[in-house]
């Protein structure tokens, strides 16, 4: 869409913008304030420079934590993405009762409180009282016991992830598929295509918008995961389920260490800024190559 | 031929006929009989449901029952749990402080939103594009981060444990989110819709209210719905800024389990009833949900 350069559009957009500088630039710049300097009490501090930065990249648990969160959102990806594309091939296309139903049915887990979603699986998964825990520990006899296995306690909050989010990227793909017109579909039908064919020439090049999204919400809501694995492990059994937010919350209100969670703060911000610019490019060209 | 309403259930991409005969290609190219999608689609969503349904199971049965033996329907049904929860202040003030802060907050991110997403979607301006990736950056932040800082400053202004301060804070993504689907809704609608009303003399404001609004209505629906969606479901911000007046009910329910020893069915009781709200608005955007997941731009 053409726009009209008018700078007085900053009228618009300055309620916005106060409010949100409010909340985060002055926290955030509380943060730095923290990550250089060594606080004693409210009036002995010292600056200590890049110290705290130097001290948490080599920290062998904040390296740990981060390992951890890549695997987990990578997996997060890799599942969640074909799923939630398939389950949206399967979906109802035409409106009705049955595509309502579908679609309200589906995007129930998304509105459940994070820590109520843990509370789900942590009912869900135990032994003694949860029916998946039971089934698999009594009816398989697989020995299953989430929070003193490391193995276990990862797999129990990969499923409770997918379980949770890959809604999201089939309501994505849905949306996409919908825009699709009708016209697309008969010329196929026309030319003898194959049902591959239609997915990879039509329906997958339509998806990219959307997927693109997708991808983009999905990383970085996986990458901030704080509520739901807490409940569920509470980042055990020792560090095993120990993502980013929970070892920061940790060490920032559980040991009040403001420098070093500071320091880590920055890192962390930054990484979780670097990947959404990169997503961002793509996503605005993705726009522009579909507008053009 | 099928009957109509089968066809529909059977739920096919490009019309009856046309899906028909593409199941009918795919068969063919596949050279294996898939499994009818419908069945798939009722299998998935019988898994989505059963982790809820267990909890279900679990709120209608005493705690003595539910750790006696395990049962896959409750066999002496009761509804002591609800009635605790919805007759004792303790429980039953976390959903109102929940409702509270979560309308606060919808009312602020709209209002500030609604303008910005307009400036962004038809006007070019000094530092737009900064600004809007900005914005987009708070989207992304680790609430985690923010929580010491937050807390600190929030003291300081002496807004713990109001209503306001989990309002305010929740605003750091939803406004960034709320600008982006409007943002997104609005770039749908023709740019000579706004030319037309300037020159028949409509002020900006007017012109906003009276023709704007009402053609972007579905779009401020799933923006509320968001708002809504994403201050209900937070609770890391909402449990540090609160101490007991303005405690939500997610942070309620892990607090009295502790004390009380964990008590399976009133927890799960306790977490049905956060469901039951988002499930009634789900309802009400249920033809829009889809486009507003893709923010508008679709």
């Amino acid at each position: 869409m053409r726009k009209t350069l008018d700078n007085r559009a900053w009228f618009l957009v300055l309620p916005m913008a106060l409010l949100v500088a409010f909340n985060a630039l002055i926290p955030l710049m509380t943060v730095v304030n923290y990550s250089v300097q060594d606080v004693f009490d409210a009036t002995h501090r010292t600056f200590v420079g890049a110290d705290w930065f130097r001290e948490m990249l080599h920290s062998d648990r904040l390296q740990a934590a981060l390992f951890r969160q890549f695997v987990f959102s990578g997996l997060v990806l890799l599942i969640e993405i074909p799923l939630g594309v398939a389950i949206a091939l399967v979906m109802p296309r035409k409106g009705g009762w049955a595509t309502s139903l579908t679609l309200v049915l589906m995007a129930l887990p998304l509105l459940i409180p994070w820590n109520v979603i843990g509370t789900i699986w942590v009912i869900f998964l135990r032994p003694d009282i949860g029916l998946l825990g039971h089934f698999i520990d009594h009816t398989l006899g697989i020995h299953f016991d989430y929070p003193t296995v490391p193995i276990e306690a990862w797999v129990s909050v990969m499923l409770m992830e997918v379980w949770h989010w890959t809604p999201l990227v089939a309501l994505l793909a849905y949306a996409g598929l919908r825009a699709i017109p009708d016209a697309y579909y008969q010329a196929a039908r026309i030319d003898g295509a194959s049902a591959w064919a239609v997915f990879r020439y039509i329906q997958l090049p339509k998806m990219r918008g959307v997927l693109t999204i997708a991808i983009l919400l999905r990383f970085v809501f996986s990458f901030l995961i704080y509520s739901e694995p807490f409940v569920l492990t509470g980042g055990g059994p020792g560090d095993a389920t120990t993502f980013l937010s929970i070892y920061l919350v940790k060490i920032a209100v559980g040991e009040f260490d403001v420098g070093r969670a500071g320091a880590f703060s920055i890192i962390y911000f930054l990484i979780v800024l670097a990947f959404s610019y990169v997503f961002y490019q793509v996503l605005q060209r993705v726009g522009a190559g579909e507008k053009a | 031929m099928k009957p109509q309403a089968a066809a529909a259930l059977a739920g096919q991409w490009g019309g009856e006929r046309a899906g028909a005969e593409k199941q009918a290609v795919a068969a063919r190219s596949l050279r294996v009989k898939a499994p009818p999608r419908t069945l798939i689609l009722i299998a998935y969503l019988a898994l989505l449901l059963l982790p809820i349904y267990w909890m279900l199971n679990m709120s209608l049965r005493d705690n003595n029952d539910i750790m006696a033996h395990l049962a896959f329907y409750p066999q002496h049904p009761t509804l002591q749990n609800y009635m605790k929860i919805l007759t004792d202040p303790g429980w039953y003030m976390g959903y109102v402080n929940s409702f509270a802060y979560v309308s606060i907050n919808t009312v602020i991110s709209l209002a500030v939103a609604l303008p910005a997403a307009y400036a962004f979607s038809r006007y070019r301006f000094l530092g737009d594009k900064h600004l809007f990736f900005w914005l987009l950056t708070n989207l992304m932040a680790p609430s985690a981060v923010f929580l010491l800082p937050v807390f600190q400053f929030y003291s300081a202004l002496g807004l713990i444990d109001t209503y306001i301060a989990v309002a305010l804070a929740h605003t750091l993504f939803n406004v960034p989110l709320a600008v982006w689907i409007l943002e997104g809704f609005m770039s749908g609608v023709p740019r000579e819709i706004d030319e037309t009303a300037f020159i028949d003399g409509y002020s900006l404001p007017r012109f906003f209210i009276v023709i704007f609004l009402p053609l972007i209505r579905a779009g401020v629906g799933v923006t509320a719905f968001f708002c809504f969606m994403f201050s209900w479901v937070e609770l890391l911000f909402a449990r540090t800024l609160t101490i007991t007046a303005a405690k939500p009910i997610a942070a309620v329910m892990t607090r009295t389990v502790s004390a009380s020893g964990l008590d399976w069915g009133l927890l799960s009781a306790a977490g049905i009833l956060t469901i039951v709200p988002g499930a009634l608005v789900i309802y009400f955007v249920r033809n829009y949900i889809a486009k507003g997941f893709a923010l508008g731009r679709v």
